[in-house]
């Protein structure tokens, strides 16, 4: 990495000292100027991206009355934590959250799992016709058949209006089987041969020399399956209509709705948003949205600054292959 | 004879074995994204699920000719593929934000402060478009941040309608775009400038070069080869916008400039119930996609030397 050097800099040779002090004359007026304008800028930036979380929490947390009208702008006002108490005792809200853990938890683990043993098992050369399957599994990340002809797969399967379509589809993942595949083509080979010579059988190789040996790199595909479960929209609205199956996600889009349109509101009139609202009096289309947003976002926000690095070494992976 | 036979016999079964553990995989594969290519022959039959394929009645090429001969039709899905194209070529032009950003980035020295910077900016990449809709709702909606605050301060008497309008729809798509997407993007650039030789550096920096000219002449040029690579990407997307950010932000007023193909499909497939055009024109869609995306390969080989798929 280039740095600048601090003006008292102590070089050891005199030619060196000369330089850098032309050098730092260089710096001086205008690239002073440019290093402010680009600090604020990216200031702003990160601002503009941020406040937006803070927003939304600072809101939740507030009078329900000001946050309706987007009086809370910079810290809460009327401080209370009513409104987390009461989401919760919203219909469907407390299932919604049930389906979304879980389809986190064992969509994750599914595909962990797939794209272990996948990315193992395609590493084995002795395999029947293994580059046949693998370029069958390769090919599919370049088209798909389109919405209408899945939807009616999935019907004729029984998987419409069942838990199961939200984790059958996403076990095998062909991106995280090539990240996991090429880490275990790093790994040195005689890892596995000692243990063939040891006659320990395909699955004890799998389960006690390649599961604990990939960790870095599972840690990598569960975190961005994690995130894609728990964020996933498009699924419930395509195939779910029974309201026990609704994820966050969908719930938290159909609260938004209820009242941005009156045509929807009416319609939904009979709904959990309408008597609850009327019931509970203190609570406001905004505040539910307000603290049902946090609730959804607040895992990624919990998790992406612990686990960011792995995000980061995912797509370099990624982009090595690229 | 049989010493030879055996050894053979054993590495089939061997191989066999293996094979067996990833049928129930290969299951999975064949049932989700074969499988489901049967489905285009529904674009021949004018499909009633009510009455299953069996039943409904074989058209040809009847939904073929009437999206080309109806001139309904015809308006509506020019006006969807212009909508297509028009925000796939802003997407393509937002691109060089994050080469941008990294750029720029990487002059900024104190290491917290550009920590900092990446955590923050990066964040919108993880939440879903629902959550940036609701950020959208709660902050440019009629009661929200922004018309409240302008309110209050006395520049607007009623309120600006961001969401509920049709003006720059294409533009606000991909203002909304490179807000999620930017800090993610540059990610990448940000691992290429790390990978640059710092003698580079050094040397420019002796024979005097301002740092303006090492941006240019140094940096930047080694953005250039993946920047490429994911133009290329984009273009062979052209078609492919996805649903779900469309799907969010639509509503009564801006369904003229929002719908994509994506959203087409699902709006007329799933919402309409005219399974049958939504597949014709899914499938077009497949077919074309794949065939840019040949062509760009093709075109990256020819470049660059190297396939990008």
């Amino acid at each position: 990495m280039p740095t600048i050097d601090p003006p008292h800099s102590t070089a050891p040779l005199a030619t060196g000292r000369l330089l850098r002090r032309r050098h730092h004359r260089l710096v001086s007026p205008g690239q002073v100027g440019f290093g402010l304008i680009n600090y604020a800028l990216f200031g702003l930036f990160a601002l503009l991206c941020a406040y937006p979380f803070y927003y939304l929490i600072i809101n939740s947390l507030s009078a329900n009355d000001l946050s309706a009208l987007g009086q809370v702008r910079l810290w809460p006002q009327g401080l209370h934590w009513d409104n987390y108490a009461e989401i919760f005792q919203l219909r469907g809200l407390s299932l919604a959250a049930v389906v979304s853990v879980l389809r986190t938890v064992i969509g994750t683990a599914a595909t962990v799992l797939a794209s272990a043993f996948l990315g193992f098992m395609f590493t084995q050369e002795k395999m029947w016709h293994r580059k046949l399957w693998y370029r069958l599994m390769i090919f599919t990340m370049y088209f798909n058949a389109g919405l209408i002809p899945m939807f009616i797969t999935m019907k004729n399967l029984h998987l419409t209006n069942s838990f199961w379509v939200y984790i059958l589809p996403a076990i095998v993942q062909p991106f995280n089987i090539i990240l996991v595949k090429t880490y275990i083509e790093s790994m040195p080979a005689s890892l596995q041969e000692a243990a063939e010579v040891d006659g320990a059988s395909t699955l004890q190789i799998f389960f006690r020399v390649i599961l604990p040996n990939t960790t870095p790199i599972l840690a990598t595909v569960a975190i961005f399956s994690a995130v894609g479960q728990w964020n996933s929209f498009q699924d419930t609205l395509i195939y779910i209509t029974d309201q026990k199956l609704y994820s966050l996600q969908y719930i938290l889009y159909t609260y938004i709705n209820q009242a941005s349109s009156l045509a929807e509101a009416a319609q939904q009139a009979g709904g959990n948003l309408a008597s609850v609202a009327s019931a509970a009096t203190k609570q406001t289309a905004t505040s539910v949205r307000m603290t049902v947003a946090v609730v959804v976002v607040a895992p990624i926000i919990f998790v992406y600054p612990i686990f960011q690095r792995f995000f980061v070494k995912g797509i370099m992976l990624g982009a090595v292959k690229g | 004879m049989v010493k030879a036979q055996r050894p053979s016999a054993a590495k089939r079964r061997e191989s066999l074995r293996l094979f067996l553990y990833i049928v129930p995989f290969l299951a999975l594969i064949f049932l989700f994204s074969y499988f489901p290519l049967y489905g285009w022959i529904y674009s021949f039959f004018d499909y009633k699920p009510a009455l299953g394929l069996a039943r409904s009645e074989f058209v040809g090429l009847q939904w073929f000719r009437l999206l080309v001969y109806s001139p309904a039709q015809l308006t509506q899905i020019l006006q969807v593929l212009a909508n297509t194209l028009g925000m796939s070529f802003i997407g393509i032009a937002t691109s060089i934000l994050p080469v941008a950003f990294a750029l720029f980035l990487n002059e900024i020295k104190a290491k917290p402060f550009k920590n900092l910077i990446q955590t923050l900016t990066t964040l919108p990449n993880f939440i879903s478009w629902v959550l940036v809709y609701m950020i959208a709702f709660s902050i440019f909606s009629s009661t929200g941040l922004v018309n409240s605050a302008l309110s209050d301060w006395g520049f607007i008497s009623t309120p600006i309608k961001f969401l509920d309008s049709d003006s720059y729809t294409w533009l606000k798509m991909a203002a909304w775009g490179v807000w999620k997407g930017v800090g993610w993007g540059a990610i990448m650039y940000l691992a290429a400038i790390a990978s640059i030789d710092p003698t580079l550096y050094e040397s420019a920096r002796v024979d005097g070069a301002k740092r303006f000219q090492i941006m240019r002449h140094i940096t930047l040029p080694h953005l250039i080869p993946t920047y490429l690579v994911l133009l290329m990407l984009s273009v062979a997307n052209l078609l492919n916008n996805g649903m779900e950010q469309y799907y969010v932000f639509k509503n009564a007023f801006n369904l003229e400039h929002i719908q994509v193909l994506d959203l087409y499909v699902f709006t007329i497939g799933i919402g309409g119930g005219s399974l049958s055009m939504a597949t014709v024109i899914s499938m077009l869609k497949s077919i074309i996609s794949v065939a840019l995306l040949v062509a760009v390969n093709w075109l990256s080989r020819r470049l660059r030397g190297s396939s990008i798929i």
